[in-house]
Parts: structure tokens; C-alpha cells; sequence
């Protein structure tokens, strides 16, 4: 045996199979989509009208004092609404600060997707109920999360998936490579989702990375690398359902990069002006999700006035819910701020849990 | 605070024999491993090495490579993926290599493990033990002796446990397990191989995490520390019987929880105190005891409560190391320095 035989020496696994394909992975308007079946057409629609209206809604909430803050996903919807449809129920999804959609699309309760950005609570939803853990603030590092939950369901013997999803700028956190590394590994059955919708904040792709596509990155942790149309709702539903499979069935992790763009600014506090053109939007305006549907479903005859009415009417009422009950003022009991610490208070913190209800008393008093 | 519940696997007392502090903490989760099949252990050479000082010896062989698992070398995925096992409901220990080597699972520690029980108003908890080795007197390199407790215990949501006996290395460490909170769990390495007669508690007999106990009855003046420092505020107690001070020494055990009511209890009854430990001074622990014996103790204060504590300087090289612990005769300075002459 010469060093040339060595496991250090001969590559691990062969990479070509690694690798994602040359441009993103489209279906809907070629000839594939013909088979793409319309039931499922038709569930995507409805959702991805019924989440831009939600954004809508969520934005407008904003401005009526009612959300501190909303990351819209406009112009995402596809992926958003993809992420949770490829999921089984025992799944799980690990969502980032910006997937409200995907959230309320696995089932959460639309007001209480909101809880955090309304700042009632740091999370308004019981993460076992639905399988959705918390949206996560702090950038990929929910990513570990996923892996540790999938490794964990793995070694229980559960037939569990999660998906964890991050955006552009997020990859280029430290927490994205160790969550990839653990979990190619592992083999552990994770599905990681990047969006790539251009900016983080105001940062461009160009300056996260110098990598071919973000979907690259997945070669060197010997996993699969998907690249997708992120306004494919049909591509983007395939590719993930594809990958949740693959790692239902022990084949391990996989990396979809969802090509996309970011219709509004960052967030409702954010101008776009300062760092991007109008110009550089127009045609991803005419590559919309919701309209890139609408032509296939209306080329093979599946889209009538009923499906269209029906559809907006859904989402109207959707909203109209919504607003009302955001309308409401959520009803808080300071006393709560120490319930949940630990377990069981400690002294400190009954001492001041004390103190905090002589002052509210006090308050009441005067 | 939190007993431990599970059985330990094993019946009958055995007899008490000498084992060291790196034994206790083996037979700790050896203990619980065989009692728990959602004890799991995470780290960067606990597998065949049994982890750089010992502590994971055998494990892996005796419970396999998915109960005691070799990770990738990586601090922040080792703690973020044990978040995840524990939000499915796993009971992850993961050991940290050294305590400097820690750093990089801070976001991970203060992010989500501290909060999710919080965030998720008590549905998610984590039960999750973090085992760090800390502090000096090993002659060890730089990022090999950091003392680290004070960025844990400013920390809500954290338990931060350090064992001083190879008695308590067992059973805090049990506790931890058990617990239903996340645990930093420092590890004093230069007691690693201290010895004592001991053996395994029961679980019944553990005490639950967040209690003080007084290792040494004293009248005088009363010395608090803990970890690494236990044994050096001893032997200051023994000597300052030459000097006519009966000092007494309380073990804290449990930084988070803090026992105050034991620590003012004791304080009340000597009317002085000096806290030791081997971190350095500002913003220590020692900072925190000092000013909650003064706010509960004061009128029964003789003289203001002392630090003695490591300096306010990067940890040292090992040939200097020395100058900066406290040792036995800078306690003895500070305990002089108690307004003896007013008494
Ligand atoms: C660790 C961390 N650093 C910084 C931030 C502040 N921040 C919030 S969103 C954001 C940009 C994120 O960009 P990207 O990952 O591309 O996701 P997108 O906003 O495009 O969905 C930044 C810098 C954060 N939340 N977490």
C-alpha cells in the first residue's frame, strides 16, 4: 500500500453527482408541466395568493402600529409556500425570521405566526403542535437545529424530516457550514433551503460570496446541490418534495438553492433606494411566482373565473381575519416575564417577581 | 432546582474507596447513560480517546458510538445540533474540550439555549448538560486555564453548577442530567485527579442542584468560594488557626442558583466574609456575592465583605500562573484586613 491508497489521499465521494445543474431547475411553461398534476396546481395557487395577501396585510399592520416590524416575503411565495407543502406532518420545519408564510402554511395559526413581530411574545406557538419550530432571529443558527432534531429522530427510529431554511447572507454564517457538515456526516435526513433572493439587507450576493452558486457549497460537504427557479412554484414544490424523500428513505441531506428576489425592501423600516435601482426589480416583476402559475394553470384550461374568485375571496377573508383580530389588544400578564426562566424560579427571581407586583399594585392604586 | 430521578443503574452501596474527581465524573455518566436512554453524549474526542482528559473513558466502547458520539470538530454545531436533539425531547451532555475552546458555542449558549424555554413559554424546554473544564493551576498554555463562570451566570436561563469534591463531581453532575433546565457544568481540571474515599449516591441522596453547603464550621470570619478554590480556602483556614481566627468555609456549589439564604445565614453568624475565587476580580462572581451579602447582611457586617480573586488581566503563562491564583497568603491578607481592630 502507497500513500495514493490511503482514505487521505483518495477522494471520499465521487463529485460530479454533487453537483447542481448548470441553470436554475424551471417546470411550469415547458413541456414537463404538462404532467404536473392539477390538483396540486391548484393548492399551490390558492396559497400563493392567500401569502401575498398576508404579507400584504402583514406590511399594512405595520403601518397601523400594530406589528413593531414585518419581513415581507413578496415575490417568495413560492418557495415560502413549497417549503411547507413538501413536508409530511411528523416533519418539522425550522423556519428564519423572514417565513412567516411558510409558517402559517404548515398550519399555525396566522395571528399567533405573528406573535413575535407583534412583541406580545418571543414566539406565539406551541412549536410541537405543528411541528414548526421558532422563527429564528439570529441568522443559520437554527440550521443546527435541524440537524440535531433529524439526527435525534433518526436515532429514535422516527420517520421524521426537517427542513430548515436561511437565506443568501445567512450562508455566510459560520452556523450554515457547521450545520451542513453535521449533517452530511450524519447522513442525517435534513433538507436545507436557501433563498436566495439577492440582498441581505443591502448587501448584494456579490459581496456574500464568491462561490459559483450558493447550491455549489453543498459539493463540498458531499451532499447533493439542487439550484432552482425560486418563482417555480411546481419546480420549487418537485425539487424539495424530491429531497425530503431522499432523505426520508436514508439517502441524507440535501441543499436547494432557490433562485428568487426580493420584491420590497428588507423590512418595512428599511429604503431600498439607498442601495438598489428600480430598474434592477422590473424583470423579476414580470417573473412572478403568482403569475408564472396563473399562465400554466390558464394554458391547460384549469383556471376559470370560479378558481379565480374563489381563490381571492379566500384570501380576502383570510385578511379580513387577520386584521380584525390584530385589531385586538393581546392581553398580557407581566407576571409571565418570570414563569418561564427556568423550571422553577429561583429565590432571585421570585424576590422580583415580588417587587414587580408592589408596583403594579402600587400602580393600580394611584 | 431540580432533583435527580433516575435510577442509577446499578443496586447496593458499594464500599467507599479512593477515586479521583475525573472517576466521580465518569461514573456520573456511566451512571446515567445506563439509566436514561435519552442521555446522550456529544464532543470532540469522547469516543475511543474517552475525551482529552478521560473523563468519557469507555463510554462509546460500553454504550456504542450513537449514545457517546466523536463529533466534527466544531463547538457551535456541537451545541446547536444538541439543541435540536433536545427539542425532540433527547437529553444531549455535550463536553467542551477546554474552556476557551467554548467560545464558539457562545451565540448557540446565549441565543437559544438559554431562551427557548422562555421564547416558547415553557413548552420547549432543554434539558441539556454543558460540561466545560475550567480554570488554571494546570501549567497549561494560553486558552487552556480561562476561568469562564462570570459570561454564564450573567446569563438568564443558564444553571451554573462546579463541583469542589469528587463526592459532588457525581452528584451535580446526576443532577444536571436529570435536570429539566440547561447546565453549565464547570469542571475544576486541577481537581480532575484529586482523591477521595467515595462512592456513587444514590440517586435519593443527591442534592438537587442549588444548594451551598459549609465544608468548615467557623466563628470568626467565613471565606465563600467554590470550584477550584475550595481546597486552597481550606488549607487558609487550617493555617489561620496560627493567627487565632477560627474561619469557617461555605462551598457554593451553584453559582446559578445562588443559595443566598445559606451564604447570609452564615455571614450573619461571623459578621465577615471573604469570597475567593480564581476568575478574575471586576464583574466576577465574587462582585455579585459581596454586594447581595451586604444588601441582606449589612448591620450584621463588622467590616466590608473582601475579594479575593484572580487579577483583572488575560490568564497568564503558566511560568507566572502562580502569581495570579489566589493562594493561601493572600486569603490570610484579606481576611487581616477585616477591621480586626475595631472588634
Ligand atoms: C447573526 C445575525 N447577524 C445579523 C443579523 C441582522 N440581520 C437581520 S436580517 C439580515 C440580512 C439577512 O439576509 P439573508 O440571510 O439574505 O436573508 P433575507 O433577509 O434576504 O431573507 C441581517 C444582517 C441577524 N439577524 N443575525
Amino acid at each position: 500500500m502507497t500513500v495514493l491508497d490511503t482514505p487521505a489521499w483518495r477522494p471520499r465521494t465521487d463529485a460530479a453527482p454533487l453537483l447542481p445543474d448548470p441553470e436554475p431547475y424551471r417546470l411550469l411553461g415547458t413541456p414537463e408541466a404538462a404532467a404536473l398534476d392539477p390538483a396540486l396546481l391548484r393548492a399551490l395557487y390558492g396559497q400563493l395568493v392567500r401569502g401575498r395577501r398576508y404579507n400584504a396585510q402583514a406590511t399594512a399592520l405595520t403601518k397601523q402600529g400594530r406589528l413593531a416590524v414585518y419581513p415581507s416575503s413578496t415575490g417568495q411565495e413560492a418557495c415560502e409556500i413549497a417549503a411547507a407543502l413538501a413536508l409530511q406532518p411528523q416533519d418539522w420545519l425550522f423556519p428564519s425570521y423572514r417565513d412567516t408564510l411558510a409558517v402559517v402554511a404548515r398550519g399555525v395559526d396566522p395571528v399567533e405566526a405573528l406573535t413575535l413581530l407583534r412583541g406580545d411574545w418571543h414566539t406565539g406557538y406551541d412549536p410541537h403542535t405543528h411541528r414548526v419550530a421558532p422563527l429564528s432571529t439570529p441568522l443559520a443558527t437554527q440550521l443546527p437545529h435541524a440537524v440535531g432534531l433529524a439526527h435525534a429522530a433518526r436515532l429514535s427510529g422516527d420517520d421524521v424530516v426537517a427542513l430548515a431554511m436561511v437565506g443568501d447572507g445567512g450562508t455566510s454564517e459560520g452556523d450554515f457550514h457547521e450545520a451542513l457538515n453535521f449533517a452530511a456526516v450524519w447522513q442525517a435526513p435534513v433538507v436545507f433551503l436557501v433563498q436566495n433572493n439577492g440582498f441581505a439587507i443591502s448587501v448584494p450576493l456579490a459581496k456574500q460570496t464568491a462561490a459559483p452558486t450558493l447550491a455549489h457549497k453543498a459539493v463540498g460537504y458531499g451532499m447533493p446541490g439542487r439550484l432552482v427557479d425560486g418563482n417555480d412554484a411546481a419546480a420549487m414544490h418537485q425539487v424539495l418534495t424530491e429531497a425530503v424523500e431522499r432523505a426520508r428513505t436514508g439517502g441524507g441531506p440535501t441543499l436547494v438553492e432557490a433562485v428568487t428576489y426580493r420584491i420590497e425592501a428588507h423590512t418595512n423600516a428599511d429604503d431600498a433606494t439607498r442601495y438598489r435601482d428600480e430598474a434592477e426589480i422590473t424583470p423579476w416583476r414580470g417573473h412572478d411566482p403568482i403569475d408564472l402559475l396563473e399562465r400554466e394553470l390558464t394554458s391547460r384550461g384549469l383556471l376559470d373565473d370560479a378558481l379565480r374568485s374563489g381563490t381571492a375571496a379566500d384570501a380576502e377573508e383570510m385578511a379580513a381575519s387577520l386584521r380584525e383580530r390584530m385589531h385586538t389588544d393581546p392581553q398580557l400578564d407581566p407576571m409571565d416575564l418570570f414563569a418561564h426562566v427556568y423550571a422553577e424560579p429561583t429565590p432571585q427571581l421570585r424576590e422580583q417577581q415580588a417587587q414587580l407586583r408592589a408596583e403594579l399594585e402600587a400602580e393600580r392604586q394611584s | 432546582m431540580t432533583t435527580a430521578t433516575h435510577a442509577p443503574g446499578r443496586t447496593g452501596t458499594p464500599a467507599r474507596k479512593p477515586a479521583t474527581m475525573a472517576q466521580a465524573l465518569n461514573q456520573a455518566l456511566r451512571d446515567s447513560l445506563a439509566a436514561d436512554p435519552a442521555v446522550h453524549i456529544l464532543g470532540e474526542d469522547v469516543g475511543a480517546l474517552g475525551g482529552v482528559f478521560r473523563i468519557t473513558d469507555g463510554l462509546t466502547k460500553e454504550f456504542g458510538e450513537d449514545r457517546c458520539t466523536d463529533t466534527p470538530l466544531a463547538e457551535a454545531g456541537i451545541l446547536g445540533t444538541a439543541v435540536g436533539m433536545a427539542m425532540y425531547g433527547l437529553r444531549p451532555v455535550v463536553e467542551m474540550q477546554f474552556d476557551a475552546f467554548a467560545y464558539p458555542a457562545f451565540e448557540q449558549l446565549v441565543s437559544h439555549v438559554a431562551r427557548m424555554r422562555n421564547r416558547t413559554r415553557g413548552a420547549m424546554p432543554l434539558p441539556l448538560t454543558i460540561r466545560i473544564p475550567y480554570g488554571g493551576g494546570i501549567g497549561g498554555v494560553e486558552h487552556h486555564s480561562d476561568s469562564s463562570e462570570a459570561y454564564y451566570l450573567h446569563t438568564p436561563g443558564l444553571h451554573v453548577v462546579t463541583p469542589a469534591t469528587v463526592e459532588d463531581a457525581y452528584g451535580l453532575l446526576r443532577a444536571a442530567i436529570a435536570s429539566d433546565d440547561p447546565v453549565v457544568f464547570l469542571e475544576p481540571k486541577r481537581l480532575y485527579w484529586s482523591k477521595s474515599p467515595w462512592s456513587p449516591q444514590e440517586p435519593a441522596e443527591v442534592e438537587p442542584i442549588g444548594r451551598a453547603v459549609v465544608r468548615r464550621p467557623g466563628r470568626t470570619a467565613t471565606l465563600i468560594t467554590y470550584g477550584p478554590s475550595l481546597p486552597v480556602c481550606l488549607e487558609a483556614a487550617e493555617a489561620a488557626k496560627e493567627e487565632g481566627w477560627d474561619l469557617g468555609v461555605v462551598d457554593l456549589r451553584s453559582l446559578v442558583p445562588f443559595d443566598e439564604e445559606t451564604v447570609a445565614a452564615v455571614v450573619r453568624g461571623t459578621g465577615r466574609a471573604v469570597v475567593v475565587h480564581e476568575s478574575s476580580g471586576f464583574g466576577g462572581a465574587g462582585a455579585e456575592i459581596a454586594a447581595r451579602i451586604t444588601e441582606r447582611c449589612f448591620h450584621h457586617l463588622e467590616a466590608p465583605v473582601l475579594r479575593v480573586a484572580g487579577f483583572d488581566i488575560p490568564y497568564p503563562p503558566p511560568m507566572l500562573e502562580r502569581h495570579h491564583l489566589p493562594g493561601v497568603d493572600r486569603i490570610l491578607d484579606a481576611v487581616g484586613r477585616l477591621q480586626w481592630e475595631e472588634a
